[in-house]
């Protein structure tokens, strides 16, 4: 609507518009928290921003099916299978719309999988902790999606109306695998001793590297100005970690178990918990690649599309002949 | 439990439950290995949209099976409990993944099985497994339209795609003679109108196979004797370290719950 009237408007006015009028006017339907269309125009590094943010996303996705997927054959009943099951089959398909979100902006899914395999892509570095036990599982859902959806229900928002639209979708899903996950931690927590101990080295294992899910301080965070401006992003990194962990923490405390975190406490002034320092040396060497899975799962990724690469071949050739069926008869 | 129990031994019965549970959880099972390995992300979903329905299905069964056999086994119980001897599925479906072709042609071969076989079965006498079959048999033939597409456009596609679909086929056919070998089980479970007579579910697959072979430009393999029934307990090296990952959590804290 807003966008068609936009696009009627280019072919007499494109020809006298600057860059600079473009970008205003751009600037100014963001404020008025209009939608950008695909086929809007848009500053080259507003594009740029959104296809790394996008494909970051849904590589991170991808990547994220691994640690839990480790589990698929050793889950302890059949409804937890189950429920595993359909918790990594939602991710793949949160990769895939987000994927789908990519491509309006121009870049092929191809294109991005390349860039993931050939290690120029970045993807979450909280994918590259391992799952030892069960109980990772049931931190990952708690946790993770539960990072995952604090950083996200603000993007259902975002400015770009294709990857707000995705995120309402993956939201909701990713509600349910907190859930899940918080009640696979539920049953630990008031199961036998060694539940309670496997839940608790889990929760050890993945606080603070889900604490650095939301990215750099923003003393020290380079892209969230823009990102502010355009409103893509609407909250800061600091913002949405106190969020999590005032969140967070009471239900740690309602499972019985103890955040690993000696000065965490509660602030009764600010009405918010504070808590210790993060330690940002880890976070880098994992964004080097030096975490304790970083190359298990590239390679993970890479001996996936490597061995499935004659059955791609084979259904493009299959596709090809059905596409030239009178060729195929002639010859 | 209000359904009404067919007028047949309940050891039978519970057996032949088994082995229809243990057929869709064994193979749902190899499908879990797929997930986030499959050639393509479309694979990783299709792969695991399919073991979640197996799975399903699975829970049904057993669940059934432990209710007739009235000693306080649940789904869990008997997935997880068993020793593989107490395992009925046909060896079929604890054979390896091999390459994504070798798992296409099992889906198959074990689709089709089960498509012909629910079908069928939505007619039980045993108002239970009526109902479980015709809830299976949708999700079934969605299975095989999944499984019957990529084996027409891996064996039709490329040479090599062939030439691998091929071998699985050769590989895995001579299984396939189990899933129709009547012993007295299925007998007693025809004449009791509690599930089909193999020789029709076995008459009706041929016919689907055959026309499935042709699309994939497939060479339909000889049918060889086969002596080994995972239906009686008698299974392959595979099935053994199947449940000891399977089972793994369940044996290693025998007190706890999940
Ligand atoms: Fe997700
Ligand atoms: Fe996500
Ligand atoms: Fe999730």
């Amino acid at each position: 609507m807003y966008t068609q009237g936009l696009d009627g408007q280019v072919p007499d006015t494109a020809a006298h518009t600057d860059e600079a009028t473009l970008e205003q006017r751009f600037l100014a339907r963001v404020d008025a928290e209009e939608k950008i269309e695909p086929k809007d125009w848009m500053p080259v590094r507003y594009r740029n921003t959104l296809i790394r943010q996008i494909s970051q996303h849904a590589h991170s996705e991808i990547v994220g099916m691994l640690p839990e997927g480790n589990w698929i054959t050793r889950a302890p009943t059949l409804k937890r299978k189950a429920i595993l099951i359909a918790k990594v089959q939602d991710e793949g398909g949160h990769g895939a719309y987000l994927y789908s979100a990519a491509e309006t902006l121009g870049v092929s899914r191809d294109q991005l999988v390349e860039q993931l395999l050939s290690g120029k892509a970045k993807y979450s570095s909280i994918f590259n902790y391992p799952t030892p036990t069960w109980a990772d599982v049931g931190a990952i859902g708690w946790l993770v999606d539960g990072a995952a959806i604090m950083n996200q229900i603000p993007l259902c928002r975002c400015s770009y109306g294709p990857y707000a639209r995705a995120m309402v979708r993956v939201c909701r899903e990713e509600s349910f695998h907190q859930r899940q996950g918080y009640d696979l931690m539920l049953q630990l927590a008031r199961g036998s001793e060694a539940q309670k101990r496997m839940a608790q080295e889990a929760l050890n294992r993945w606080w603070w590297p889900a604490l650095m899910m939301f990215g750099p301080s923003d003393a020290n965070s380079t892209h969230t100005g823009d990102s502010q401006r355009w409103k893509i992003k609407r909250f800061s990194n600091d913002e949405l970690r106190q969020k999590f962990v005032d969140f967070t923490v009471p239900q740690a405390k309602f499972l019985g178990l103890a955040v690993p975190d000696p000065e965490l406490r509660w602030d009764e002034h600010r009405q918010q918990y504070e808590f210790g320092p993060i330690d940002w040396s880890e976070f880098d060497q994992v964004l080097k690649g030096n975490g304790p899975c970083n190359a298990e799962r590239i390679a993970a990724r890479r001996n996936a599309h490597a061995a499935g690469a004659w059955v791609r071949e084979a259904a493009s050739a299959y596709a090809a002949k059905r596409r030239q069926p009178s060729a195929n008869i002639a010859a | 439990m209000n359904a009404k129990l067919p007028n047949v031994d309940a050891q039978a019965l519970f057996h032949y439950v088994l082995r229809l549970g243990d057929l869709s959880l064994i193979l749902g099972q190899r499908l879990g290995e797929w997930v986030g390995h499959a050639p393509a992300l479309e694979e990783d979903l299709g792969v695991a949209n399919i073991a979640l329905d197996l799975i399903g299905q699975a829970r049904l069964l057993l669940s059934y099976a432990g209710e007739i056999e009235g000693c306080g086994r649940d789904e869990d119980k008997l997935a997880y409990l068993r020793e593989q001897g107490g395992y009925f599925n046909a060896i079929l479906a604890e054979q390896p993944n091999g390459d994504f072709g070798q798992t296409i042609v099992r889906q198959v071969l074990i689709d089709a099985f089960q498509l012909e076989l629910y079908e069928r079965m939505t007619g039980s006498l045993d108002e239970r497994l009526a109902s479980i079959a015709a809830k299976s048999v949708k999700e079934v033939r969605y299975h095989l339209r999944y499984s019957s597409g990529w084996l027409v456009r891996l064996g039709d596609g490329t040479e090599e795609s062939h030439a691998r679909v091929q071998s699985a086929l050769n590989t895995l056919w001579p299984y396939t003679v189990e899933l129709f070998a009547e012993d007295d089980l299925d007998q007693l479970m025809a004449d009791s109108g509690i599930a089909p007579r193999l020789s029709a579910v076995h008459a009706a697959w041929s016919a689907r196979l055959e026309g499935i072979l042709a699309d994939s430009t497939l060479l339909r393999p000889a049918d060889r004797p086969h002596l080994w029934h995972g239906k009686r307990g008698q299974h392959s090296e595979h099935l053994g370290y199947i449940l000891a990952e399977m089972q793994y959590l369940q044996r290693a804290y025998p007190e706890a719950c999940w």
